[in-house]
């Protein structure tokens, strides 16, 4: 800070800035238009949540992990329990109507985040309407969440060993017409915002971030796909019922500049939405066949009275629509409490590589380059 | 990859003392290795294309009370689709005017940077050779590390009552 140049000058970004999503500052050392470095400063919504993870139970822990990500906390509480489950072992005995109920939430809630982050990134940019029809659409999936757990964002839906509640009656019809509805509005969406031509222009070939470089600032999900790599933990891990279901995992092909580059990014989570809705209509099919509702149908029949795993350390690590989340335990076997738990944010290790990337760049670039990121300060802070 | 092969290569490449104990019960078996050996282990286990760790998942700062502190590194590999999980045992340093110190990994992986970093904020761990040691979510000025068992909140915060 004590070396600025003549030309050189100081801003920060933010704590109260939109571009920001959320409280983060960015210190930027500009020259004019051109921003020499940016440090992020965060840990305004710090909460310490490893702090109370070791103070409390499992499963009131559920609701810290909601609040973690809170724009997809379905995917957030999946992963904790996940691994609760398996350090239990009784993640072999999950009735299979249970886990395609996790995963159809879980998708429910990835197009959820997705569109935020399509929609923010639209107004990020200036583009308006994108984020009105986003929101209009997001708007279904959160009362269809909202009916299912009674909470509209943060759910504590997915419990250890089972579910909140079953599904309420007809919920398997109203998503099936949801996705009805949904499908062709994707198509607009196309229309408006990807093959925009001043969307185009304002991301293509801005803050191409090479795969290596990627891999080595440790990003994942949608960061790493846009970089061209096919990685995708719900494939490489084969959890929940994911390996039953039919999917393809989009990636980066640099058809408009670079690979890698911020409209890459945004285009792999416009086709994860596309990938989300195949998940889902295969959920429904299954849910509605074979894995009907029956009347003596228990969600909460394999939730353990008392979760007290014994003496080990793991590290369960899930798709979340950020990126790798991942949770390590470290129990004692005596207590149902544990005694260190850590998360692994993926916004946090995204949000690492945007030193790197915003090097001699623009100011309305770096806009851009942390739009595409699609961070949450909740998780990145934690 | 099987944990004995890694095993291998380690003590072929730098002698018996750089692991210091494995854990094989639980789910994910660890290899405990000696605190002067991790960044020659990790740039080992990362440029060795048998093993390919080249991404780091996480760095924890563990406090296991008496037993002192542990830094726990959990890598994966891309290519082979593996996880390996390495520990780091140090010794019970509790002063205000010293922390336990270990070498940082920043070198091999950049994503450690910030891992790193948390780690120290909150757990008081100092990595060594690190490019930019500073706290990370916590304020500049906080005093103590409040991961740690033995942390005790303050009173006051710049005489703010906070409790």
């Amino acid at each position: 800070m004590a070396n600025l140049g003549p030309e050189e000058m100081v801003i920060n970004i933010g704590p109260q800035h939109p571009s920001t999503h959320g409280v983060l500052r960015l210190e930027i050392i500009s020259d004019g238009e051109i921003v020499k470095e940016v440090v992020p400063h965060m840990g305004y919504l710090h909460r310490c949540f490893e702090k109370h993870a070791e103070s409390m139970n499992y499963g009131k822990t559920i609701p810290f992990t909601d609040r973690m990500d809170y724009l997809a906390s379905m995917n957030n509480s999946h992963a904790f329990v996940m691994g609760v489950e398996r350090m239990l072992g009784i993640d072999k005995q999950i009735p299979k109507r249970i886990e395609y109920i996790r995963v159809l939430v879980c998708e429910l809630n990835r197009i959820a985040s997705h569109l935020i982050a399509i929609g923010t990134y639209g107004i990020d940019i200036g583009a308006f309407t994108p984020f009105m029809w986003c929101f209009r659409d997001r708007e279904h999936i959160m009362n269809m969440l909202e009916w299912a757990s009674g909470s509209r964002m943060l759910y504590n839906y997915i419990w250890v060993g089972g579910l909140f509640y079953d599904l309420p009656v007809g919920f398997e019809e109203r998503c099936k017409e949801f996705i009805d509805y949904f499908k062709p509005k994707l198509v607009e969406l196309d229309e408006l915002l990807t093959n925009n031509q001043i969307f185009i222009s304002r991301t293509a070939n801005v803050g191409v971030l090479p795969l290596e470089v990627a891999i080595n600032y440790g990003c994942s999900g949608p960061m790493l796909r846009a970089s061209g790599l096919k990685w995708d933990l719900r494939r490489v891990d084969e959890y929940s019922a994911y390996p039953e279901i039919e999917f393809d995992i989009p990636i980066g092909k640099g058809e408009m500049g670079a690979k890698g580059d911020c409209w890459d990014r945004y285009k792999v989570r416009v086709d994860e939405i596309v990938e989300s809705v195949k998940i889902i209509e295969q959920c429904l099919e299954r849910l509605q066949k074979e894995l009907k509702r029956t009347p003596d149908f228990d969600p909460r029949g394999f939730v353990p009275k008392k979760v007290s795993p014994k003496a080990q350390d793991y590290y369960i690590r899930a798709e979340n629509p950020k990126g790798e989340l991942g949770f390590y335990f470290i129990t004692d076997g005596r207590s149902d409490i544990p005694k260190r738990v850590k998360a692994r944010a993926p916004s946090f290790n995204n949000l690492s590589v945007l030193p790197e990337l915003s090097k001699n760049i623009l100011i309305a670039d770096l806009i851009a380059i942390l739009g595409s990121i699609d961070i949450v300060l909740g998780e990145v802070d934690r | 990859m099987e944990l004995t092969v890694i095993k291998d290569i380690l003590l072929s490449k730098f002698g018996q003392e750089c692991i210091v104990d494995e854990e094989l019960q639980g789910l994910q078996p660890a290899l405990i290795i000696h605190e002067d050996y991790i960044v020659r282990v990790c740039t080992e286990l990362k440029e060795n294309k048998e093993t390919w760790f080249d991404f780091l998942s996480c760095i924890s700062g563990v406090d296991y009370g008496e037993e002192g502190f542990g830094v726990v590194y959990h890598l994966a590999s891309i290519p082979y689709k593996t996880q390996l999980t390495l520990k780091v045992k140090l010794a019970n340093i509790r002063e205000e005017s010293q922390l336990p110190k270990i070498e940082s990994v920043s070198s091999v992986w950049r994503t450690a940077e910030w891992h790193e970093r948390e780690t120290y904020d909150l757990m008081g761990i100092f990595f060594d050779k690190h490019p930019d040691l500073r706290r990370i979510l916590l304020p500049d000025d906080w005093q103590g590390y409040p991961l740690r068992k033995d942390y005790k909140d303050a009173e006051l915060y710049h005489g703010i009552p906070i409790k």
